[in-house]
């Protein structure tokens, strides 16, 4: 299938800044879905607030805006009660680590078959540049003025540590991974997570002498290193440095199956 | 005939739930409501559905939203902290027309208060409480029977207008265990929602049909002011689908209004209540009129959306009202406003935590007529 078949290509263009990366992950998660042969019709996009957000309006599938850092929480009630239906989350970081941080370590730790993209672009950019629990410290945004005093979430690390079965970390810098780590994220029975560190120019590139989006993009490429080199790296090579890759994957029990287990046990008696 | 049990409050709004179809429960532990949780993590599976134990209650309300978009009839059950914190997505549930019922088990005041104390403290909460305006319907309930029926009939208006539903109970209620008789299988009419018959020309944001996820509607659902067909939408038309979502509710109020009404066309004083404070007032009442003392009293069912024009019929030959509510002042203030000043309206409230008696209703009611005759009414 054509990816565009995916897209509500009738309210394109969409309403992110030029420059923004947020559309590479889009197109990302649409050409996964193709790839996939995914039926439109029993597939869901849920989204939470902020750019990341407005994801959910351009898939031409069941899709759902929800309140700031609960569309994982939508996400478990509705794929618990319709099990067949595959559910992708589209994140921002601000869902993911800030308002929602609660929701998101426990669906890792239920790990119900939800597919989990979280587009971090290390700041709140729909509120106008305010830090996150992700931007990197001593940067600047609108609400830490003289760089940031706050050491950041590993995104990757914590759904790790918290139990998700399967992890990948990309950039939109590498759009091959991008589609092969959420289709296998989405083929992947349990709770996934891919990670995609991505650029905002308008504001914390603005706000850090970063202007030029294919500046930042590239400065993507240049500050992570594939988990496959990582390994042989010294600790001062890996400094400032970040591991992208497939980097977590186990098989363990998934909770709507759990679930179901259960009621043909109370109900059928088996 | 069938045999009488002894049930509890909770645990009869629990059993109301699966009869009126209830197939998905999220909830987060909180006295006095738990029972409600801890009977469906029991009997769910055994029907089919399902009742999970979420991190929160912000999580518990969205995840029965969810469920709600996915077809189930699907409810939550909390108290007070956890109600305050349920708000931002029963406002969703709201301008996103959601059916789902959200149960709230008073107890007393605000914050973490007296987790085992009876309180009707949250009736503007229930009506007021998320940001914006917006539709709800909440209603009460003073027996354990009439818990189970109030939260059919909660499921029944959820389905049937699209609008989230709040059960107003309180520590005592929840807790209570009654002797009783329970609707039978077909006793009690249960609505399912309403479906349109064509999937390609429909509105999902139009009217009270609905269609759920995966039934390739390629449904758009937002919490933003949105169009009919669910997409961001400003000015004339976000005007025009805030007031169509509040008036379908607001317009029914009469037809909405459930309530019992005892002597109300033959007393110079009417005593307006709801929830548990209506077990005294009946007792009261009985024994007034007993002592021939010309008392009606109006037990109020549904609290929201808000009958004007039954309170106003309820008290057009009387020269009092007196409203006892286990809280300051707060639905008094509503029958202040639809008697428009033709009618004395008194207040008895109390907030020790304790419930409002037969005895301090009589002396109130006695001490009012007092007044009355000596002020020549």
């Amino acid at each position: 299938m054509d990816y565009r078949e995916y897209l509500r290509v009738e309210r394109l263009p969409h309403v992110w800044c030029p420059g923004c990366g947020h559309g590479m992950i889009t197109h990302a998660l649409a050409c996964a879905m193709a790839e996939l042969g995914l039926d439109p019709k029993k597939t869901v996009v849920i989204g939470g607030i902020g750019c990341s957000g407005r994801t959910a309006f351009l898939f031409n599938t069941d899709a759902m805006h929800t309140t700031h850092g609960r569309a994982v929480v939508f996400a478990t009630g509705l794929k618990l009660v319709r099990p067949e239906l595959t559910v992708v989350l589209a994140l921002g970081d601000g869902d993911a680590m800030g308002i929602g941080g609660n929701h998101f370590i426990h669906a890792c730790r239920r790990n119900i078959d939800l597919t989990a993209i979280v587009y971090n672009n290390s700041i709140y950019g729909q509120t106008g540049g305010q830090v996150a629990p992700t931007t990197p410290l001593q940067k600047k945004s609108t609400t830490s003025p003289y760089g940031n005093l706050e050491p950041p979430f590993d995104i990757a690390r914590v759904a790790i540590a918290a139990g998700a079965t399967y992890v990948a970390r990309t950039t939109s810098f590498d759009f091959p991974d991008m589609v092969k780590f959420i289709k296998r994220g989405i083929t992947h029975k349990g709770f996934s997570v891919i990670e995609v560190l991505t650029h905002c120019p308008t504001y914390y590139g603005r706000l850090n002498d970063l202007r030029d989006p294919y500046e930042m993009l590239h400065n993507l490429k240049e500050q992570t290193v594939p988990i496959e080199e990582w390994d042989s790296l010294s600790a001062e090579e890996r400094a400032g440095k970040i591991v992208i890759g497939e980097l977590h994957r186990e098989e363990r029990a998934e909770f709507v199956e759990s679930y179901y287990r259960l009621i043909a046990q109370m109900r059928d008696g088996h | 005939m069938r045999a009488q049990e002894l049930v509890q409050g909770n645990e009869a709004c629990a059993r109301g739930a699966l009869y009126a179809g209830c197939r998905f429960f999220a909830g987060y532990p909180i006295t006095p409501s738990s029972e409600i949780m801890e009977y469906l993590a029991r009997e769910m599976p055994k029907v089919g559905g399902i009742c999970l134990q979420m991190e929160d209650e912000i999580a518990s309300i969205s995840a029965v939203i969810g469920a709600s978009w996915g077809g189930a009839k699907a409810m939550t059950a909390t108290s007070g902290p956890g109600f305050s914190l349920m708000q931002e997505s029963i406002g969703y549930a709201a301008i996103t027309e959601t059916p789902c019922v959200i149960v709230d088990a008073q107890r007393w005041s605000p914050s973490t208060g007296q987790p085992t104390k009876a309180a009707q403290g949250d009736v503007m909460q229930a009506r007021w409480g998320t940001h914006g305006d917006h539709p709800v319907i909440v209603l009460t309930a003073s027996w354990v029977r009439e818990v189970f029926e109030m939260t059919v009939h909660a499921f029944n208006l959820s389905e049937q207008y699209r609008v989230p539903v709040i059960l107003l109970l309180d520590e005592v209620l929840a807790h209570l265990r009654e002797n009783v008789i329970l609707p039978e299988p077909g006793e009690l009419e249960v609505v399912e929602r309403r479906r349109p018959e064509r999937l390609e020309d429909f509105k999902p944001f139009s009217n009270e049909m609905i269609v759920n996820f995966g039934e390739g509607a390629r449904l758009m659902v937002t919490g933003m002011a949105h169009d009919e067909w669910g997409f961001p939408a400003q000015g004339q038309k976000a005007a025009e689908q805030l007031q169509r979502i509040v008036s379908k509710i607001e317009s029914r109020a009469d037809q909405l209004a459930l309530y019992r009404a005892h002597f109300v066309d033959d007393a110079d004083i009417i005593i307006i209540s709801y929830g548990i404070t209506s077990r005294a007032v009946e007792a009261a009442g009985h024994q007034l009129r007993a002592q021939g003392l010309a008392v009606g009293w109006l037990d109020l069912k549904t609290l929201w959306p808000f009958s004007d024009k039954l309170i106003r019929s309820c008290t057009e030959r009387a020269q009092y009202v007196l409203v006892p509510e286990l809280n300051l002042g707060q639905l008094v203030r509503e029958v202040e406003r639809a008697v428009r000043g033709r009618v004395a309206v008194e207040h008895l409230g109390r907030v020790d935590g304790y419930l409002i008696t037969p005895q301090e209703i009589c002396q109130r009611v006695q001490a009012l007529l007092r007044a009355g005759v000596s002020h020549g009414l």
